[in-house]
């Protein structure tokens, strides 16, 4: 027990030092007037004009169009698979629907797998379609919110920065940088790094054993930087080549929170306001601290249907205890419950344990927080959906003491709403439409493999988790159908850009507004009274858009399993 | 501050995005979308999805060898497996790993899929879900496994980690608690006194990483093959 808080004081601790730490320099990153050697030469191979002042439009658009086209050339890839090189043991191509639930999930930043990496995807997929969209949807994904942050820092201005440098930069300064350091330090606590395709063992006991590696290592740095998520294997960061030590478990949990939470501190330096940066900070953080209570408490305890069976669940100097079924013994129930909420709050859906064999309050959270999607949330969109809430915060505040609303000195008004509302609106229409049409759809009950409201949490944690571009899953699903493929698909699409879109296009709006002087009826927004209104509003928009849903899947659970019923 | 004003005088219109007034230099650079577009997806492809993972393998390969091959235990000059993988022990004499929900096609007919524990090409878990009957039985079956196999008491709570599978079904460590409980089967079977097997157990016994993180933990491949290295009296050995 007190060794497990103290793993959370250190590992909360060490991200918050890396805050300012990262947030200091991708401020830097994406101010710093001049352009560097190889920015250069990128700039003049794709013939663009780094000095260009793009609009919201012009920007949105190089957004969408290159991550369209990078979108293609992922799926063209998968589809041509056999025909690469690299891969002695001969994966055949994907097929269409699969290939298309990949691209989409990949250049979204949801990394929902529908395949098994070990079955599915030779070394060079796993390097130039998996590791290549990992790396550019993280890129896109913090360039947006450069975009976004530039929108609400300038008064009567036409233009939010340029895509093109800020998306060649954060790879080229942040990403790329940090990834090759931290893979290296994977490959030293026990992460393969090769091409070769397998080694075989001939184990103790005789038969032989087929080890499968490849670049896991660069594949797993840029998967949790970019909360990306991802597995090289099928088991994802469970796996012991994907995860073989405390150490890079701790790793991955720090590399995950970096960016999203660095960018509130990003934000208030490029703002100048560093106090309504860390007034944001503080409201990520009290939800995880929240959140990562209940997952806790709730695996620690255990499953009381096994202790009926003479399990001894009982944590001791000699063993963790708690709920290991889907578990690694590495791990335990600390550095578990803490991966569960750091992966479900930084939007990345990398796992270490399989969120399917969960107890059901600790299988809640992951698919509350993916709900909320904004207790830190992925690169770049969970601060902007962080401030898509700010924005719906004094907008009801406004409405209560009956005063224009203002954000960061800008009137918020009926254009700025609408945007809002379609960008908050748009994931539960995603998320419960979906889920409603799976539960009708003929035949999708075949795809569980748990009945009773497990099962229909399966199904609700897909689409969630489609939706809120995490990508893991209650994995039991057997989502490789082509229902599910194209559904969930579509899902990542909608809840990817139906919420960056709307919120760029409220950053131009804002861009070009005036600032109007602070007045004794202006809401100051970098208080602790702010930061307890936004997580009030959050919880309360979230809970009350998903709270009947979720009392349908592990809020019964829970119930049927304290009265003994099993399915 | 990030300010570039631009000096624009506003007309109090609001505008949003492109305007006429914007100037002929947008205009012409918004029909050159397709060139940055094409270029910006195959070079990043390139650049990311090649050259930085090669970079790194190649880095990597230089640095820690052992660890980039998958680190592979040698015995004798042969491999016998991964030092961070777990593989299947029956034997009684030995120590076993965790239950593992890995599957493999069946020798007998590949369209069909059989219980393959260890299954390093297709890692594996049950997905069951706590109030899952499935798993319920699973457990109860393996519960009194351990007891007998171990002879235990039937009133011997059995450590979770005995009886629950892990996440990747390859979980190469268990629990102290676990390598304990069947010390005295493998003194038995070895013919040593059980005190020469918790010795090896705790000089197997991997503590926290950096006194802090993870848990206490015993890697089953490691602590088999020390236990190999035990002399066995004679009168045990087979």
């Amino acid at each position: 027990m007190v060794n497990d808080l103290v793993q959370f004081v250190i590992v909360v601790g060490m991200a918050t030092v890396l805050v300012a730490v990262c947030g200091a320099w991708l401020a830097r990153v994406l101010t710093s007037p001049g352009h560097v050697l190889p920015e250069r030469m990128t700039y003049g191979l794709m013939g663009v004009d780094p000095g260009e002042a793009m609009s919201w439009k012009r920007y949105g658009m190089a957004l969408l169009f290159s991550n369209g086209a990078m979108m293609l050339l992922g799926y063209g890839l998968l589809r041509i698979q056999g025909l690469l090189p690299f891969d002695s043991l001969e994966r055949a191509a994907q097929t269409a629907d699969l290939a298309f639930n990949t691209a989409a999930s990949f250049i979204t930043n949801t990394n929902w797998q529908s395949y098994s990496g070990e079955s599915s995807l030779s070394n060079f997929s796993q390097m130039a379609v998996i590791t290549f969209l990992m790396m550019v949807s993280a890129a896109t994904g913090v360039a947006a919110c450069a975009g976004f942050i530039r929108g609400l820092g300038r008064k009567s201005a036409r233009d939010i920065g340029n895509y093109w440098v800020d998306f060649t930069r954060v790879t080229y300064r942040v990403l790329m940088p940090i990834c090759l350091v931290v893979a290296l330090i994977y490959v030293w606590q026990g992460m393969p790094q090769t091409l070769n395709a397998e080694a075989v063992a001939d184990t103790l006991e005789g038969p032989a054993q087929h080890l499968l590696m490849g670049p896991v290592a660069s594949l797993e740095a840029i998967k949790h930087v970019g909360t990306n998520g991802g597995g090289f294997f099928g088991m994802n960061a469970a796996h012991p080549y994907e995860n073989p030590t405390p150490l890079t478990n701790t790793i991955h949990m720090l590399c995950m929170l970096l960016i999203p939470s660095a960018l509130t501190y990003c934000f208030g330096t490029m703002l100048l306001r560093r106090r309504q940066g860390w007034a944001f900070f503080a409201a990520f953080l009290v939800m995880f601290l929240g959140f990562l209570a209940v997952v806790y408490s709730a695996e620690q305890q255990g499953n009381p249907l096994l202790a009926a069976l003479g399990v001894d669940q009982q944590d001791s100097v000699l063993q963790s205890g708690g709920n290991m079924e889907g578990k690694e013994t590495r791990f335990g129930i600390a550095q578990t419950s803490l991966f569960v909420t750091v992966t479900t709050a930084a939007t990345t859906g990398s796992v270490d344990a399989m969120h399917d064999s969960l107890t059901p309050l600790g299988g809640l959270v992951p698919i509350a927080q993916m709900m909320l999607n904004d207790v830190f949330g992925g690169d770049g969109v969970g601060f902007i959906n962080l401030i898509t809430f700010a924005i719906l915060t004094v907008f009801l505040v406004g409405m209560m003491i009956g005063r224009t609303p203002e954000f960061l000195g800008k009137k918020i008004e009926a254009r700025e709403m609408k945007l809002v509302m379609l960008a908050v609106l748009a994931h539960p229409f995603s998320i419960l439409g979906f889920t409603a049409l799976a539960v009708l759809w003929p035949g999708s009950q075949d795809s569980l493999a748990n009945v009773g409201p497990h099962g229909f949490s399966e199904i609700l944690y897909a689409y969630t988790s489609g939706t809120a571009n995490n990508g893991s899953a209650f994995a039991g699903l057997n989502a490789n159908t082509p229902f599910f493929n194209t559904t969930i698909g579509l899902a990542m699409l909608i809840g990817r850009y139906f919420t960056l879109l709307p919120m760029l296009a409220v950053a131009g709006s804002l861009a070009a507004k005036k600032t109007v002087p602070e007045g004794p009826g202006t809401l100051p927004t970098a208080t602790p009274m702010f930061t307890i209104l936004l997580v009030f509003v959050v919880l309360v928009v979230g809970g009350l858009t998903f709270l009947p849903a979720l009392a349908l899947g592990p809020i019964v659970e829970h119930l049927l399993m304290l009265a003994g019923h099993l399915f | 501050m990030n300010d570039t004003n631009k000096g624009a005088v506003r007309d109090g219109v609001r505008t949003h995005g492109l305007t006429t007034g914007e100037g002929e230099r947008n205009r012409s650079a918004q029909a050159g979308l397709t060139r940055p577009v094409l270029v910006s997806a195959v070079l990043f492809m390139l650049v990311t999805g090649l050259g930085y993972p090669l970079v790194t393998t190649g880095i990597a390969q230089v640095l820690f060898p052992a660890q980039a091959a998958g680190s592979l235990v040698l015995k004798d000059g042969k491999t016998v497996g991964s030092a961070v993988i777990g593989q299947n022990v029956t034997r009684p004499d030995l120590f076993h790993p965790r239950p593992s929900a890995t599957t493999g096609t069946d020798p007998n007919d590949p369209s069909q899929s059989v219980d393959q524990p260890y299954n390093a090409a297709s890692s594996g878990a049950s997905n069951l879900g706590p109030t899952s009957r499935k798993l319920m039985d699973q457990v109860a079956a393996r519960v009194s496994a351990y007891r007998s196999e171990n002879g235990l008491a039937a009133d011997v709570a059995v450590p979770v980690d005995a009886v629950t599978a892990s996440a990747s079904g390859l979980d190469p460590d268990i629990s102290p608690a676990n390598a304990m409980m069947p010390a005295g089967r493998g003194a038995g079977a070895r013919g040593v006194p059980v005190e020469t097997i918790v010795e090896v157990i705790r000089r197997q016994t991997t503590d926290r990483q950096f006194g802090a993180l993870g848990e206490p933990r015993v890697n089953v491949l490691g602590l088999n093959l020390a236990l190999e290295s035990v002399p066995v009296r004679q009168s045990a050995a087979k």
